[in-house]
């Protein structure tokens, strides 16, 4: 039997902290360069998937496969772009500092840069528009900057699969821009993106498949097929509005400008 | 001229700068990453945290220094036992650790007959002292301190900046963030001598702090450090012969200066 292994395969996989379980039971498989929006209510366990991916959260249960092997033995294939709360931004380190650490896994960490090294930075900076910036301590920069700083570190890991935790909340368009370009060129050189996000939107416009989950997987496939108004309700309950159009809102953030609307 | 070399006449002001620089030196360097890891309570507990070793050896007519590195590292790797996967948080192990420590320290010295001169040393230090056995200890110690912290310079500076990535990139963190503790552990054993236990955490964390103030990136962070540390130990010492004050008092009060005139000179920048 030969066919291609999935990117990506979790199978019944249960991870939580301790005792306590956040995602259950969740199976799944992403194929090559797909780009993969992940939704749910605060608190699903969006990002408690992305660092069982990472390998932070050891599984509970399951087991999870990259390129069909078990995850752990790939060792610079995933790149994970933080929530910008999870960063020590007073940390004295460059833009271009930061985006070198990136290269550390391949350059092997005894040893220095090369200009193969240099040049992967140089080209992500450039990328992500902020080479002028290279010389910039972390903590001076924009919120979207730094965004797209680290953005431009995973693109220097060269990574198989990255991971984008909330990468459109909270950011100028100018950010948002820049991001949404990278998943296409992303997609075009085969890279899955795997990016949780709140907008229903830009889940069904700009992604190839939508993951909607609330503590265990509720639909998994294209967004229109997913984003149903009884999959939404499932996921977030009351916080779903449905409007006489057609139209369905989703309200569960705090601050009123974080609602949600898709086109049904 | 003569002013700077006559203290180096006598063979134990030649010694006693040698430890002091080459202790001020690590202590900076070292104090890089307590200041940006926010180990600064650490640094202080671990200090205090050897006396029963210093007072075991002492009972038993061993070497101090030793017996301090002894119970260093059996504090450091106790201290990340007890917090490790979250069982209770690292400042409240650090708490425990820390007092318990200190108050068997106290009760096995003052339990001994004559103690009031060598306690006084282990707190604030006998730089004037210093054997040359001690000075090949210091020397030997602060070497291999600071190769690993250079061979280490890159996984060090991820597992510190950015815990995530580091997972990413399949680091053993948890044995990286252990192996800093003893290293942070033997420094604080180094410094013992010069500073004393009292002070230690102040030639761990002023000089990196000043540092902090200064640069922007972490290596010259470190070279600024240990240039503060090295500058605040040689003048603290002068001051100390001249005036005749305690030498690790007169080094911390110095490196303190240092950090007063980063700190104002910051603010006028601005």
């Amino acid at each position: 039997m030969s066919h291609t292994p999935h990117r990506l395969e979790l199978q019944n996989i249960n991870i939580g902290y301790g005792d306590k379980i956040v995602l259950r039971e969740l199976s799944f498989q992403v194929p090559h360069g797909s780009r993969v929006a992940v939704v749910g209510p605060n608190g699903a366990g969006k990002s408690t998937l992305f660092k069982a991916l990472v390998g932070l959260l050891p599984l509970q249960q399951g087991n999870i496969f990259i390129h069909g092997e078990a995850l752990g033995l790939h060792q610079d294939c995933v790149a994970y772009v933080p929530q910008r709360e999870e960063v020590d931004w007073r940390f004295p380190v460059t833009v271009e500092d930061v985006v070198m650490m990136g290269r550390f896994a391949q350059m092997g960490w005894l040893k220095r840069a090369t200009s193969r090294d240099r040049d992967a930075v140089q080209k992500s900076l450039m990328q992500m528009g902020i080479a002028d910036l290279a010389e910039q301590s972390i903590g001076q920069l924009s919120g979207g900057q730094q965004q797209r700083a680290f953005l431009a570190r995973a693109i220097a890991q060269e990574p198989h699969i990255l991971l984008m935790d909330e990468p459109f909340t909270g950011v100028d368009v100018t950010t948002q821009e820049a991001t949404l370009r990278l998943l296409d060129h992303l997609q075009e050189k085969k890279v899955t993106a795997i990016v949780s996000t709140h907008d229903l939107n830009l889940a069904s416009s700009r992604f190839d498949l939508a993951l909607l989950l609330n503590h265990r997987l509720i639909a998994f496939g294209a967004p229109r097929e997913v984003f149903t108004k009884e999959n939404l309700a499932q996921a977030f309950g009351n916080s779903l509005l449905v409007m006489e159009n057609g139209m369905m809102l989703v309200d569960e953030c705090c601050p009123p400008d974080e609602q949600f609307t898709i086109n049904d | 001229m003569s002013f700077l070399l006559e203290p180096l006449t006598y063979e134990f002001m030649q010694r006693g700068l040698l430890a002091s620089v080459m202790v001020g030196v690590l202590c900076a360097v070292m104090g890089t990453y307590v200041v940006l890891r926010g180990m600064a309570f650490l640094g202080d507990a671990m200090a205090h945290a050897i006396l029963p070793g210093v007072a075991i050896a002492y009972i038993l007519k061993g070497d101090l220094l030793i017996g301090a590195g002894v119970a260093a590292v059996a504090v450091a790797l106790t201290i990340g036992l007890f917090s490790k996967d979250g069982a209770v948080k690292e400042d409240t192990a650090i708490g425990i650790l820390f007092a318990a420590a200190l108050s068997l320290g106290v009760a096995l010295i003052s339990a001994m007959q004559t103690y009031a001169v060598d306690l006084s040393h282990i707190l604030f230090g006998n730089v004037l002292g210093v054997s040359i056995g001690d000075l090949w200890l210091i020397g030997g110690l602060s070497f291999a301190i600071l190769l690993t912290v250079a061979i280490l310079y890159k996984p060090f500076l991820v597992i510190s900046f950015d815990p995530v990535l580091a997972a990413t990139l399949r680091l053993p963190a948890e044995l990286l963030r252990n192996l800093m503790l003893v290293l942070l552990a033997l420094t604080v054993v180094v410094s013992l001598q010069t500073v004393g236990v009292s002070l230690a955490a102040a030639m761990l964390v002023t000089p990196a702090a000043t540092a902090y103030l200064l640069t922007r990136r972490l290596l010259p962070m470190m070279f600024v450090s240990a240039l503060i540390g090295a500058l605040s130990s040689v003048i603290g010492l002068y001051l100390s012969y001249y005036f005749n004050v305690v030498s690790g008092s007169a080094i911390v009060l110095t490196a303190t200066l240092f950090f007063l005139f980063a700190f104002i000179w910051k603010r006028f920048k601005k």
